[in-house]
């Protein structure tokens, strides 16, 4: 897309840039960054999203704790302003409620399965050789099977609290990971710097942390962003088959999932549209965040 | 060739092993084991006792995974006492249901995906193409589910043009014969697939439009059209044969919230209603098959793409 336009720019002004001042890959990645205006309309809306799960309760407070019947599928306007769903629950405070599950789950999972797969790859790919082979059939046969499913079963024999989720989807998200830091890693480690850590008598383990890691940190930041979005989108779909958090946690999905009994009844609107929107705009955002930040980064990777 | 094939083979044997073991462990992981699950809450221990020895899983883990792939390569996947058929037996069922529904899916994203990929990537950066893009990430940033919620909400329930279910006939000339009943399905479904197609034939075509060839075939005097269709496209074309490969699993799994929203009886809804009653002969026989699926598509997608392209036979 813009990436033609955005690296000129920047090695125009790289050659234009005094030269006592070496600027560092976060900053050279920060301005083709700005200039995808996608990207930064993403980056807002996911302030925005933050501030409005996790500061509006505050500003708009509702409870969401016990049930009011009176408020059964009350119509927005007045003191609930985009009514209540079945239970008597505020739908705008709901989806404050809500969005915060949703967004700690998709970071936290992102978290744990990038963490894990970046080690694992980076150490399967500097070992190489049988190591290497064996740890890469693991990750092929995580690979193959079937992600969803699996989630299901596990899902139906956890019960799952957000936490738990969290691990659920972080299981079967690291395996693509880890395959993409290992092919970084088998480019990295024929470098010098690397062949030096071990002439000097360095351990494997400094060069894959201190060196290996560092220097695939673009493709990892990516891959996050994109797990993120990916994560969020997983648990929707586990709260739409009604085998996502259980009562009385909720996120958008399991909503979404209520308030479709209501569609053949009635307009009722409110409980379909607002959480399925704000998943889409949400997981939309953090993909631009990543296809811009694989601009910056200038990674290329497997996926889109 | 014959090396790599016997390589390639041999992993994929050696990662089937690998995924029946972790597919069988998930059985253990059910609450006071799988034999609890199936009797329920109340069941006495002296019964969990029996019916553990009656299905063996008393036995040492290693017997239990001898038996059960034994049973699995005569084509024994398991028995549902909860509905009381062979897992067999219910996938002969739904899967050509779900073979209808996927097959039909991935033609209408095909058709749409690979012409306009090809469009975006020879005219990339106009107004056509950020739409175009902007649409593609709409389609993978939209679960799939809302996506036909959204599509019944419109088209059935607002204005009354297409049912809001999915054909309910047994039979496939049932399903193809109620045509207007599949229109929303297949739409859902080839939207989500057309976001996929689209993005990689883009970038697919981007990546070959600056390779020599090009340029040489230009240097010849060759016309844009020929240019783009006979040299670019035909390479471009690589990338979606594995894509397609890699999409076999599908016809498992993959359309389980299409199957699940329009109420389509394949296999997708019955591994959902599987899951709901904690089936876990289903559940496994079904996740099997899903596994096993993915790592023949694997393997059809590498030979494929060596066959096409003669390089990669590393």
């Amino acid at each position: 897309m813009a990436l033609e336009q955005a690296v000129t720019a920047s090695d125009a002004e790289l050659g234009l840039a005094p030269v006592d001042k070496p600027r560092g890959m976060f900053v050279r990645a920060w301005e083709v960054f700005a200039e995808n205006k996608l990207a930064i309309a993403g980056l807002a809306f996911v302030v925005f999203i933050f501030l409005f799960c996790f500061v509006g309760p505050h500003l708009y407070v509702t409870d969401q704790v016990t049930t009011s019947l009176d408020n059964y599928l009350c119509t927005p306007g007045g003191s609930h302003l985009l009514g209540c769903d079945e239970l008597g629950y505020d739908e705008l405070g709901r989806l404050m409620v809500g969005g915060q599950t949703s967004l700690e789950v998709g970071l936290a999972a992102a978290v744990v399965s990038v963490f894990i797969g970046t080690i694992y790859g980076a150490i399967s790919g500097f070992a190489g050789g049988f190591v290497d082979a064996l740890m890469m059939r693991i990750v092929d046969a995580g690979l193959s099977l079937p992600s969803l499913m699996v989630i299901m079963i596990l899902s139906v024999i956890f019960h799952p609290t957000p936490t738990v989720i969290i691990f659920i989807i972080a299981v079967f998200y690291w395996f693509g990971v880890a395959r993409l830091v290992r092919g970084e890693t088998l480019a990295l480690r024929t470098r010098e710097y690397v062949q030096a850590v071990k002439v000097i008598g360095g351990r494997p383990m400094r060069s894959v942390l201190r060196h290996i890691v560092p220097n695939a940190i673009g493709t990892i930041i990516v891959q996050a962003t994109f797990a993120v979005a990916d994560s969020i989108l997983t648990l929707s779909v586990l709260g739409f088959l009604t085998l996502g958090v259980a009562p009385p946690n909720t996120d958008w999905g399991s909503m979404l999932s209520g308030g479709l009994q209501f569609m053949q009844g009635g307009n009722y609107w409110w409980l379909i549209y607002p959480p399925g929107v704000l998943i889409v705009l949400t997981c939309i955002s953090f993909n631009f965040i990543g296809d811009a930040l694989r601009d910056a980064f200038e990674t290329r990777l497997q996926r889109r | 060739m014959v090396g790599f094939l016997i390589r390639r083979t041999g992993q994929a044997i050696f990662v089937l092993f690998l995924v029946t073991l972790a597919t069988l462990a998930l059985v253990h992981l059910f609450p006071g084991g799988p034999v609890r699950a199936l009797l329920g809450v109340r069941a006495t221990s002296a019964q969990i006792a029996y019916y553990n020895n009656l299905y063996g899983f008393n036995q040492p883990f290693y017997v239990q995974y001898l038996k059960w792939v034994g049973q699995l390569l005569h084509g024994n996947l398991g028995f549902s006492n909860h509905l009381n058929q062979s897992v067999t037996s219910l996938i002969a069922q739904c899967l050509p249901r779900t073979v209808v529904l996927v097959l039909l899916g991935t033609i209408v994203s095909l058709l749409f995906g690979i012409p306009l990929g090809v469009y975006q990537a020879v005219h990339r950066n106009s107004v056509t193409d950020y739409v175009l893009t902007g649409v593609s990430f709409l389609g993978y940033s939209t679960p799939t589910f809302f996506l036909g919620i959204l599509v019944v909400d419109w088209f059935s329930v607002d204005v009354h043009i297409f049912p809001p279910f999915a054909p309910q006939g047994t039979t496939i000339t049932a399903i193809l014969g109620d045509p207007r009943a599949l229109v929303l399905p297949v739409f859902t479904y080839a939207f989500i697939l057309y976001a996929l197609w689209s993005r990689y034939m883009r970038s697919s075509v981007l990546d070959n439009l600056v390779q020599d060839y090009v340029r040489t075939a230009r240097a010849k005097g060759a016309g844009e059209r020929r240019v783009i269709w006979r040299h670019v496209f035909r390479n471009s074309l690589s990338s979606i044969v594995t894509l397609l490969g890699l999409s076999i699993p599908g016809l498992v799994g993959g359309a389980i919230l299409i199957e699940v929203v329009f109420n389509y009886p394949g296999m997708g809804l019955a591994f959902y209603q599987a899951a709901l009653n904690v089936d876990y002969e289903v559940l496994l026989g079904f996740t099997v098959l899903a596994c096993v699926a993915t790592i023949v598509g694997n393997l059809l997608a590498d030979v494929g793409y060596a066959v096409l392209d003669p390089r990669v036979r590393y």
